[in-house]
């Protein structure tokens, strides 16, 4: 039967390039130019998947991408390999490989399919009904739900191709390449416009383009001649540029667009390598055109789902466009003129039309005399009540409909065939449009959504505006696109149109059938194997907004988004619940348009370039002295420097010694630092910070805290005064951008009489921070000139310096309780410097250590860190630092809030220290803490915030906030952990050296 | 995305710019004579309001400038935008 399904005819087809492809393991041959649809199509083959509830047997559908069906596994088992693909869109290339999905062991026997003897049992809800109790049972039964659904395969491999990201901006873009599209791009380009016009197909011309019918000419030419002409004109346009294969995913406010440019899909996959596959276009437009078409409805009836039911207008495309006949004995079934172009197609090349099944008694059109002419018998007024055959449709019944449509009557008539077009009339695309944010409105007359309330500068034309016939679309585009671009030249003369269609419709939503619908499974989604059944279910159910029914019965929530069902869905609610249809609106439309790949969404933003990473002046020093590195914010830290095959425990126990007992070296490059000048400088520090600042000499630092105004705190960090009017703030490493805002915030807009600037220096500088003992022996050898006796450079002071002839800042200040110096130099010299001080520090054992070992030095002094130790439920107070917060002053950031009714309560949680029982024992950050065990439920008293193992004390030292820890030193409370309690008690923060006697010790 | 039209430098992408909440809030010169309802109010409530909308915005990724902007938020139209400190357009 596969030899005579090809017709020479089309020049779409290139019969001379032959291409072989396998489909479930099975080699066939296709020409250059067909799609994997049309492929099969013309070896014969509808049976290409299975439904995903029912595991129905499932043909091709359509010929585009509003597909229900024929999605199937694309280049099985390799690193390409992509679920839910439409068939009707893949372009066949030398090599290609697909396979059906959700079927098992194969397509033609699929084990899934009892689920279809079992669909009595299986109505809308099913799951939801049934798995919804004992609640605890739910994850035995979704192991077994979830492995029996699910449509393809993801991969298992990373992607191989190449994604890119690009801008694009336009005076007008038009969206479609069809008749309208086509000639409103040229007169855009023609009239000085900058256009795009981008085409999700790989041709031009919409279904215009195999138009080759003597029932519709323009100027008295076959329309697919005329149509050609245009392209080739257009083609030519220096203002105009044009993308196929190019898909509007998602029209967002503005006239922002995102469309997605295929580059190499249709390639053989040996011409693909370095070559970008998918380009995702952001297009900013001035004005843009809808021209994106309509889509054919099916007809809901009884078994309306079968392999060789399709649309009638896939079933002429495939034989206009590719050569390709769908069947050899077919059946139409429609309510509309549209079907008769389908069979005169078919007539043309002598493939055999069984009979016309037409919903209206009266057909009144000359393409309809043309077809009976042809000795087609036209059953009028019937309907089809059932069709049979398992893996392919072989014969349907039909009944005589009633007058009023509700019911059929009369004999049930038998007729073979081995295709059923279905034509439904057509629903505009309105999908981008109401993205848009456009509203539309429902014509009663032939029942169309069509839009009407513009929320850009935009417009719709053809048929997605709900002009079918071409006589209307030629006409109305003209004079729209004249107005809305504002232009006096059309660029066509007059413009004759014949056309032989009437666009008389009989619209039955849901077609009446001789059983009862309880007995019945007429599709509406296709995809999601919702039935006519289910929606009047969910309405029974009580089910009355279209956005509750979509979710009940899944109507719509496919892949394909129910392009095809979503009209008949509301159609049946409408006629259902006796409301009008166009009181229920539509339920949303949603980007993307059709499915785009992850690979488009991310572009090169892949690997390495997931996220941006920063690294300090000396990063290259830490990564050859072999450190780990620890992602804070963006930046990369040093961790911890291992040695010898240490571990990071081994490792941090050692740095954190070494910083103590002799000298430690820190990168602290990226503390955020923030410049501020200004005569008003002091003023503007005594307001963001809750200390007071005016009295800070020049060249001494003070430690900050910041709050928000809700009295929580926000960051902190020591600032120096460098001179008058001038200071350096540090920041946190991750707060740096934020803080910074903050200021600006109350810099721009509460504050804009202050005379204060602010810039942010953080990369301007290295900061290498030395500590320990032996800190300033390593420091005068690196800065012999400075003069660093404690008369001179006390702790909390600054000195300008020079290294080699470069300034520098040196800081005497401390993070780790120990005698330290900061030195902040100009970025590029900071792995110089670096490397001076460990050349100068190599007798006294300087040890590299990174953020793991600081982390555990400033906690032996229970100094915080914010956003580790604090949470933004924390005020100072809270945090035991009553110390400084200043009394006097007037106002501060946040000031207000520290006594409020809610931040005075005495059972906050406050920030205590912790001793383990075991001072082995290291508690788990984040564990909870309890007092009392027994009472149920146990309640809650706080969390460890940050714990160590103290080398220089010898035990386990923790932090964490508790409800009213303050008042709870020496108290005992419990961890409990999963398999044992750890007892704790609650003690000082500051866990050495209280007194400050090492930062304060004569060196 | 929007298309805001920054009063320091004219039209740019939404992504280059960071909503700030409600616009024309003042902060108390004297918050510590506040009690705490009147501080509650000042610091918590908003409107939110469906429709025209004062809110401020900062060109956080350009010329970092706060700045206002009326906007419907229905329909994410933005009626107008000017600089702190000058006085909200009238309808």
């Amino acid at each position: 039967m596969t030899n005579n399904l090809r017709f020479k005819t089309s020049r779409f087809i290139d019969e001379t390039y032959r291409i072989s492809f396998k489909f479930n393991n099975k080699t066939y041959f296709g020409f250059k130019g067909d799609t994997l649809a049309s492929a099969l199509l013309a070896n014969g083959i509808h049976l290409v998947g299975r439904s995903f509830k029912y595991h129905r047997p499932r043909g091709i559908m359509t010929s585009g991408s509003e597909e229900p069906n024929a999605i199937i596994q694309l280049n099985d088992n390799s690193s390409r390999t992509e679920p839910n693909v439409r068939a009707t869109e893949v372009e066949i290339y030398e090599g290609l490989v697909a396979s059906s999905q959700n079927c098992w062991p194969s397509v033609n026997f699929d084990v899934g399919g009892i689920n279809n003897l079992l669909s009595p049992i299986l109505p809308a809800g099913f799951y939801y009904k049934t798995f919804m109790w004992p609640a605890s049972f739910w994850e035995k039964y979704e192991y077994f739900i979830r492995k029996s659904a699910g449509l393809g395969k993801s991969p298992k491999v990373a992607d191989p191709d190449i994604y890119e990201h690009h801008y694009m901006h336009c005076d007008v873009l038009v969206i479609g390449g069809g008749i309208s599209g086509i000639m409103a791009a040229k007169m855009a380009a023609k009239n000085g416009f900058k256009t795009l016009l981008v085409e999700e197909k790989s041709y031009l011309g919409g279904s215009s383009i195999y138009d080759n019918s003597e029932f519709s000419k323009i100027n008295n030419q076959i329309t697919s001649s005329w149509l050609e002409k245009e392209i080739n004109e257009i083609s030519k346009l220096e203002n105009l540029e044009i993308k196929t294969r190019t898909s509007v995913a998602a029209y967002h406010g503005y006239n922002f667009l995102l469309a997605r440019e295929n580059l190499t899909d249709h390639l053989p996959i040996s011409q693909r390598e370095n070559k970008v596959r998918q380009r995702l276009l952001k297009i900013r437009a001035k004005k843009v055109i809808t021209a994106t078409g309509s889509i054919e409805r099916p007809l809901i009836f009884d078994n309306n789902d079968r392999p060789g039911i399709m649309l009638s207008s896939a079933i002429k495309k495939y034989i206009d466009l590719y050569g390709v006949a769908c069947g050899e004995n077919n059946i139409l079934f429609t309510n509309n003129d549209t079907a008769y172009e389908t069979a005169m197609s078919l007539i043309q090349r002598g493939i055999k039309i069984n009979a016309i099944i037409d919903n209206r008694e009266q057909i009144d059109s000359k393409i309809s005399y043309e077809v009976e002419k042809n000795n087609i018998k036209i059953y009028k007024g019937y309907s089809v009540v059932d069709t049979y055959g398992y893996r392919r449709i072989n014969k349907i019944s039909i009944m005589k409909l009633s007058k009023d449509g509700q019911t059929v009557i009369g004999d049930k008539t038998k007729l073979n065939c081995d295709c059923l077009g279905l034509s439904g009339g057509w629903t505009p695309a309105v999908h981008l449009f109401t993205q848009s944010g456009g509203k539309l409105k429902f014509r009663e007359e032939d029942q169309v959504f069509i839009p009407n309330v513009y929320p850009s500068d935009q417009i719709s034309i053809g048929s997605c505006n709900g002009d079918f016939s071409l006589d209307e679309i030629i006409k109305n585009t003209l004079s729209s696109i004249k107005k809305f671009l504002d232009i006096d030249n059309s660029e066509y003369k007059t413009i004759e149109t014949i056309s032989g269609l009437n666009q008389s419709k009989r619209n039955i939503w849901l077609l009446p059938s001789d059983k009862s619908i309880g007995k019945t499974k007429s599709f509406v989604d296709y995809q999601n194997d919702a039935t006519a059944k289910d929606i009047k279910l969910a309405l029974r159910e009580g089910f009355r907004s279209i956005e509750h029914v979509k979710r009940y019965t899944t109507t719509g929530m496919g892949t394909d988004q129910g392009k095809l069902g979503n009209m008949h869905a509301l159609g049946i609610i409408s006629e259902t619940a006796g409301t009008k249809m166009g009181e229920h609106g539509t339920t949303t439309f949603r980007p993307p348009y059709t499915p785009l790949t992850f690979g488009t969404i991310v572009g090169r933003n892949v690997g390495e370039f997931f996220d941006i990473f920063r690294r300090t002046p000396i990063h290259d020093w830490h990564v050859a002295n072999n450190a780990e590195f620890e992602n804070v914010g963006q930046w990369k830290r040093a961790w911890y420097y291992p040695k010898d095959n240490e571990n990071m425990h081994q490792a941090v126990q050692r740095e954190s010694k070494a910083a103590r007992d002799s000298a430690g070296i820190l990168d602290a490059s990226t503390l955020g630092k923030i410049d501020i000048q200004g005569t008003d400088a002091s003023e503007f520090l005594n307001r963001v910070y809750t200390n007071a600042w005016s009295k800070l000499a020049v060249g001494k630092c003070r430690y900050g805290l910041m709050l928000n105004e809700d009295g929580m705190v926000y960051d902190d960090g020591v600032t120096t005064r460098l001179g008058e009017n001038h200071y350096i703030m540090t920041t946190t490493t991750g707060g740096a951008a934020n803080v910074l805002g903050k200021l600006e915030d109350y810099l721009q807009t509460e504050w804009p009489e202050l005379d204060v600037y602010l810039s942010s220096v953080t990369d301007h500088y290295a900061t290498i921070s030395v500590c320990g003992p032996n800190s300033k022996k390593i420091v005068s050898k690196v800065i012999p000139d400075l003069d660093l006796s404690d008369e001179k450079f006390p702790h909390m002071s600054f000195k300008n310096a020079k290294i080699n002839n470069i300034k520098c800042r040196v800081m005497r200040i401390s993070f780790t309780g120990e005698h330290s110096y900061e030195i902040n130099i100009q970025a590029n010299f900071g792995k110089s410097v670096w490397e001076k001080c460990m050349e100068a520090g190599k007798d006294f054992n300087i040890t590299p250590y990174g953020t793991e070992t600081m982390h555990l030095l400033r906690a032996e002094k229970g100094f915080i860190i914010v956003g580790q130790d604090t949470d933004a439920t924390l005020t100072p107070i809270d945090l035991q630092m009553d110390w400084i917060v200043s009394k006097k002053k007037y106002d501060f950031i946040g000031k207000r809030s520290l006594y409020r009714s809610d931040t005075i309560r005495e059972d906050r949680k406050q920030l205590v220290g912790l001793l383990t029982e075991n001072p082995e024992e290291v508690l788990e950050e984040g564990a909870q803490i309890v007092a009392d065990i027994k009472k149920s439920p146990i309640e809650m008293l706080g969390h460890v915030t940050s714990s160590y193992y103290s080398p220089n004390l010898k035990k386990s030292i923790a932090l964490g906030v508790v409800k009213g820890g303050k008042n709870m030193l020496g108290q005992k409370l419990i961890i409990p952990m999963e398999n044992k309690n750890i007892n704790v008690t609650v003690a000082d923060p500051v866990f050495l050296d209280k007194e400050g006697e090492r930062l304060n010790a004569k060196l | 995305m929007f298309l805001i039209n920054c009063p320091f430098c004219g039209e740019r992408e939404q992504s280059e710019f960071k909503a700030g909440g409600e616009a024309h809030i003042v902060r108390p010169k004297q918050p510590t004579e506040l009690s705490d309802d009147e501080w509650a109010e000042y610091l918590f409530m908003r409107k939110n309001i469906k429709g025209v909308q004062f809110e401020r915005w900062n060109h956080v990724h350009g010329c970092r400038k706060w700045f206002n902007m009326v906007r419907d938020t229905s329909n994410d139209q933005i009626k107008a935008v000017y600089k702190m400190g000058e006085k909200p357009p009238v309808e």
